[in-house]
């Protein structure tokens, strides 16, 4: 079938939290993706805010590049604060 | 360490460690397929499972059954379509698996095959087929294919209010007059072998079972749920009064669990075959929705590229 794309579902589970992803649906346009979206993912007040995207707009990085893509800040200790020697009586720091 | 390793090696490597697969992650063509497989024919048993309930929702006997029974039923339409997302992440299509589903070429659960003749049965389904589902539900929640766990925490969450409303049924019926404790006691008889099929054929019979523990598809085999099932059940029953309808079945002290009589095998291939009393009803009803509802379909379609054009017109102007 032509058309009717799917949709990724983001919900915010209450103010203060992010915005998480939960899942994905068929709609036409993005007002019925919506709709839809409340009454598949918020059945029991699961959310105060839902974000629709089609998917064909979400860029994804490509699993077999993790290597070139994550490995680089792999030997970045110095990047973590434990990577500082530090007398044991100094506090708060 | 060996430094070169075959694909699968790695693959092996990655779901012994405990990862979890996530879609665009390279796998085993066939560790591919038993997913689209098993998500696609859970997700076609939500939706038929939806029949021989929907069957009794206008024939509730309170109000308060009836939104229990509404909003359990809205959930199995919920749950399909997780699980259709979910198999659709692996690269087939909607359209695709309703196509199998609509044309008998995908299985879906045998127990929905079973007619809802009673009241009573709508308790024993809620009590009995949810609360075998849950158990092999919860497993999959640790199952290795990250958005088939994901779907099942979602569902396991949802699902322990269906069991629930059925058990609730099955207590007030079997607390109630006789006729109606007695129509709770034959709809346990009618549902009971049924459900301790739902976990499938004995292990030495069902040759996937190795390689999806391997793969930790399942984490438990189908003899070792159907052991679990049977033995958080029994005592259930002992609390509603009546019988489970197997003369065999008594408490193993040395094994420490129920011992049970043998399922009619011949039954379950029959109703997996298509013989079942209502396979060819809920074909039916499926493809009659499917067909029937082109025309909301056409609607969505025509609605979407109205309001598409309008935001052009204004855009423009």
């Amino acid at each position: 079938m032509k058309g009717n794309p799917i949709w990724e579902v983001f919900i915010r589970s209450k103010n203060g939290l992010e915005h998480r992803h939960v899942g994905s649906l068929h709609a036409e346009d993005a007002k019925m993706a919506m709709e839809n979206a409340r009454d598949v993912y918020t059945r029991r007040q699961e959310g105060v805010s839902i974000w629709v995207v089609e998917s064909k707009n979400i860029t994804a990085s490509n699993p077999s590049e993790n290597g070139e893509m994550f490995d680089p800040a792999k030997d970045k200790a110095y990047r973590h604060p434990t990577f500082y020697d530090l007398p044991d009586e100094l506090e708060h720091i | 360490m060996k430094n070169i390793t075959s694909k699968d090696e790695a693959f092996q490597a990655r779901i012994d460690a405990g990862e979890k697969i996530e879609p665009k992650d390279w796998m085993p063509e066939k560790y591919r397929k038993t997913h689209i497989r098993q998500i696609s024919q859970h997700a076609h048993s939500e939706i038929v499972g939806m029949l021989p309930e929907g069957n009794w929702i206008t024939r509730t006997p309170t109000l308060r059954r009836k939104v229990g029974l509404l909003a359990k039923v809205q959930d199995e339409a919920g749950h399909g379509l997780y699980l259709y997302s979910a198999a659709e992440t692996l690269g087939i299509s909607r359209d695709e698996l309703f196509h199998q589903l609509h044309t008998g070429k995908a299985k879906y659960s045998s127990i929905f095959n079973y007619p809802t003749m009673t009241w009573a049965d709508i308790g024993a389904i809620g009590w009995l087929v949810d609360g075998a589902a849950i158990i092999n539900q919860v497993m999959l929640t640790r199952t290795s294919f990250g958005p088939y766990a994901r779907a099942m925490v979602r569902i396991c969450k949802e699902e322990s209010f269906h069991q629930r409303q059925g058990y609730e049924i099955m207590l007030t019926l079997c607390e109630g007059t006789p006729e109606q404790k007695a129509m709770a006691q034959d709809a346990l008889n009618r549902w009971w072998w049924p459900s301790l099929m739902m976990f499938g054929p004995r292990d030495e019979e069902s040759p996937n079972t190795e390689q999806s523990v391997k793969w930790k598809i399942k984490r438990k085999t189908n003899d070792e749920l159907r052991q679990q099932f049977v033995d958080i059940t029994v005592p259930q029953a002992k609390v509603l009064g009546i019988t489970i309808p197997d003369p065999d079945l008594k408490w193993n002290e040395e094994r420490q669990h129920y011992d049970f009589g043998e399922i009619d095998w011949d039954e379950f291939w029959q109703v997996v075959k298509g013989n079942g009393p209502c396979n060819k009803e809920r074909l039916q009803a499926r493809n009659d929705a499917w067909n029937n509802g082109a025309w909301v379909r056409n609607a969505a379609r025509a609605h979407a590229e109205k309001r598409a054009a309008q935001a052009e017109v204004s855009e423009a102007g």
